[in-house]
């Protein structure tokens, strides 16, 4: 069985209930929305799924990827990508060097990968530009491409969008979904925006 | 394995403090067969209370340590209350990491330079003001008081206060709570008083104890400063255990442990004395009194800070000119000759304790490097606070130097280690660390953790994330506690006497040696030299990240 498949996941943090049990199937190239208030435990959901739950939370319940339990991988070994409202690019490289640290170590044509995502992002020629010198949505798109590289099964978004300036809102979720549908990948969201979850157009979850 | 580094850094650390303490104690209680000493007693004690001028050792030792403390802390208090906010306090910002980066040996002998009576000062003025044509015969340095001594250590201390209050100033939220107090009707130095303070005080208690300890144990300003019949109890038991002779080998270990008790009672006092205060002040802190203006004691204090301030740039002036100076008659208020002649004689007894100092400050500040960010990458790993245990950390600097190295001084002779590079790394390990690790926590902990999660999700081990991300994000705060770790371990004089066996001598050592004799040239080498490695090395800390990252706006 293929893509994101949730079963029965709760958390709890110091013995408190915070969010579940839930339960919820994304097949490759959906998008599946969750929309809950601040505080709902969407954010403590999708690092459950990284791996990188805060150790004061306890989780219970069953992720699978492709198949796969992801209980007791390490994050780096799932192989899952996550976007935030902030572009997160590490300040300390390049742009190039942002898109290169994403490329598998042993992939034969690193550097033409980086060149293609650049080319994608409509940024061809800024490789070795400072990333705090681009616009917003430039380094909303740079941070896209990153996590892309990384040849993820699986992305998720933690209000990707809610940052952007409403006019560029629109032009980068369309950005966004068409990579990910391009890639066939399934897309887990949180989100409290209402047209956040119109655009993905898939199944969405209300906690 | 890492979850062993914060187990392995305090074994490190409190093992060896524990053995010294040990080693202190036996022959202190009569267990030294060495020295013949086999039977246990209070024998040992009784010889040493029999030490002429042990008691007014005792009180000036008290005295000096606890003025200098008090007077440093209402200092750099008074000042954030007349300036926080202002420019000023800006302004004081920018020199508190130069004065902190200068061994308190240096500053020691540049003001020695200022204020004896041959001294720039008294050049300065005279014979004008003073009509004085030969130095007076009055004593300004090593005064019966301890005066000078206690200006010495406040020329230090101070800056360390307030450079702990700006940490813990950005910690709380203060600005709001005090703009609420103004607009209350409270005038600045009172609404600091009664709504910062107390809740400053708690997170600065520790650096507050550290300071007593330092004040009432150290030996290299001690020695410069403060009277010499008697000493201080520190000085008097370095003065024994040099002794050829060993005869008072022993008092001088139950002299460390004296003088560990009366650091002990000091901290336990002071926390009384703290206890009193809020008590009494529970109720002023409420009484609605306004304060005015304060326009006086707020131009006081800022005034106080500023001449100090100024005492300790002119201190190392001083230092400089005499070590260019090939004439300099009393009382001209310059040399009237100038010469590199000092420098070039001098250089080649330089090189080695310049080299020895460097060394060692290299190698103690990478280890400390090495386990703070294994000791932080392990709390961030586990998810857990560092367990209190690290507190423990702080201990070298709590406890008196004197009395546990003694006892690790004979460890180290009984395991043939005494004299090792080794031996010495690891004494000022003891002393490095601590700061090292104080410089780094908090900008560690403080890393947006997304940084490292985006990471992982790109497929990166914590290894490489460790290298590749955080590494380089937090170069500027490596950068800075390399720079401080150095220079705590460039001004460390005792540890280097202790551990080096005689056979190491640094800067320090040296500059700390010459100070008892007469020549004002070499010593003026020796102590500009001390103050300027660390400074150079501090430069160099700031510079690298920034050239590194002068392409990178997200860095600065």
């Amino acid at each position: 069985m293929t893509g994101l498949s949730l079963r029965d996941v709760t958390l709890r943090v110091a013995d408190k209930y915070l969010l579940g049990p839930l339960s919820l199937d994304v097949a490759p190239g959906a998008v599946a929305t969750i929309m809950g208030p601040s505080g709902s435990g969407k954010s403590s959901l999708l690092a459950y799924l990284c791996g990188t739950l805060d150790p004061a939370f306890a989780a219970s319940g069953q992720a699978t990827l492709d198949g796969v339990a992801l209980a007791g991988l390490a994050p780096e070994k799932r192989r899952i990508g996550i976007l935030f409202q902030d572009d997160l690019l590490f300040p300390h490289l390049s742009v190039a060097g942002n898109l290169a640290f994403a490329v598998p170590a042993n992939a034969p044509d690193r550097q033409r990968r980086v060149d293609v995502a650049l080319a994608e992002a409509e940024l061809d020629g800024y490789g070795e530009r400072d990333p705090a010198t681009l616009s917003g949505g430039q380094r909303a798109r740079v941070s896209l491409m990153r996590a892309l590289l990384a040849e993820p099964r699986a992305i998720l978004l933690d209000e990707p969008f809610s940052k952007l300036d409403a006019g560029l809102r629109d032009k980068m979720r369309e950005f966004v979904f068409a990579h990910i549908r391009a890639r066939q990948i399934p897309c887990l969201m949180v989100t409290h925006d209402e047209a956040d979850a119109a655009a993905a157009g898939g199944y969405i979850m209300r906690l | 394995m890492l979850r062993l580094a914060p187990v392995a850094t305090l074994l490190v650390f409190l093992a060896p403090i524990v053995a010294g303490l040990l080693s202190t104690a036996l022959p202190a209680f009569g267990w030294f067969p060495a020295l013949g000493g086999r039977e246990f007693g209070f024998g040992i004690f009784a010889r040493l209370f029999a030490q002429p001028g042990l008691g007014t050792s005792i009180a000036l030792t008290l005295l000096t340590g606890i003025l200098a403390t008090a007077l440093s802390l209402a200092l750099a208090l008074a000042f954030c209350a007349a300036a926080y906010g202002t420019n000023a306090f800006a302004r004081a910002q920018r020199f508190l990491a130069p004065l902190l980066a200068t061994p308190h040996a240096a500053l020691a002998i540049g003001f020695a330079f200022l204020i004896a009576p041959s001294g720039w000062i008294a050049r300065v003025i005279s014979p004008e003001l003073t009509g004085w044509t030969r130095p007076p015969d009055i004593a300004t340095v090593q005064d019966p008081l301890g005066l000078a001594f206690v200006a010495g250590l406040m020329l230090k201390e101070t800056p360390y206060l307030l450079l702990t209050l700006t940490a813990a100033i950005g910690q709380a939220d203060l600005a709001r709570s005090l703009a609420t107090a103004r607009m209350l009707g409270y005038g600045k130095f009172t609404a600091w008083a009664k709504v910062a303070i107390p809740r400053l005080y708690p997170q600065i208690r520790l650096p507050v104890y550290a300071v007593l300890a330092f004040a009432l144990s150290n030996v290299d300003v001690a020695l410069i400063l403060a009277p010499t019949n008697p000493p201080t109890l520190s000085v008097m038991i370095v003065r024994w255990i040099s002794d050829p002779h060993l005869d008072l080998f022993m008092p001088a270990a139950a002299a460390g442990l004296l003088q560990f008790a009366l650091v002990v009672a000091s901290i336990g006092a002071w926390r009384l004395g703290e206890i009193a205060i809020a008590h009494a002040a529970r109720d002023w802190l409420t009484n609605g009194e306004r304060g005015g203006e304060g326009r006086l004691r707020n131009a006081s204090a800022r005034a106080a800070l500023t001449l100090l301030f100024a005492l300790a740039i002119a201190a190392l002036a001083a230092l400089a000119m005499w070590s260019v100076a090939q004439s300099w008659r009393f009382p001209d208020a310059l040399p009237d000759r100038w010469t590199s002649a000092h420098w070039l004689r001098e250089m080649p007894s330089l090189a080695a304790p310049a080299t020895t100092t460097l060394l060692v400050a290299l190698s103690a500040t990478a280890i400390a490097l090495m386990l703070s960010v294994l000791c932080l990458e392990n709390e961030v790993r586990s998810g857990k606070r560092a367990s209190k245990a690290l507190a423990l950390l702080y201990a070298p600097l709590l406890i008196p130097q004197v009395s546990f190295l003694i006892g690790v001084q004979t460890l180290l002779v009984r395991l043939n280690l005494d004299g090792g590079f080794a031996a010495l790394v690891w004494a000022h390990l003891l002393f490095v660390l601590p700061y090292v690790f104080l410089a780094l926590a908090d900008p560690w902990r403080a890393l947006d953790p997304r940084y490292t999660r985006i990471a992982s999700c790109l497929g990166a081990s914590p290894w490489r994330v460790l290298f590749a991300v955080k590494i380089p994000l937090l170069l500027r705060p490596l950068s800075v506690a390399a720079a401080v770790g150095f220079a705590v371990s460039a001004a460390l004089y005792l540890p280097t006497l202790f551990a080096g066996g005689g056979r190491w001598t640094s800067l320090t050592t040296e500059a700390v040696t010459l100070a008892s004799g007469g020549d004002r040239r070499v010593l003026g080498v020796y102590a500009f030299a001390q103050a300027a490695l660390p400074l150079i090395v501090y430069a160099a800390a700031l510079a690298v990240p920034a050239i590194l990252f002068r392409n990178r706006k997200g860095m600065a």
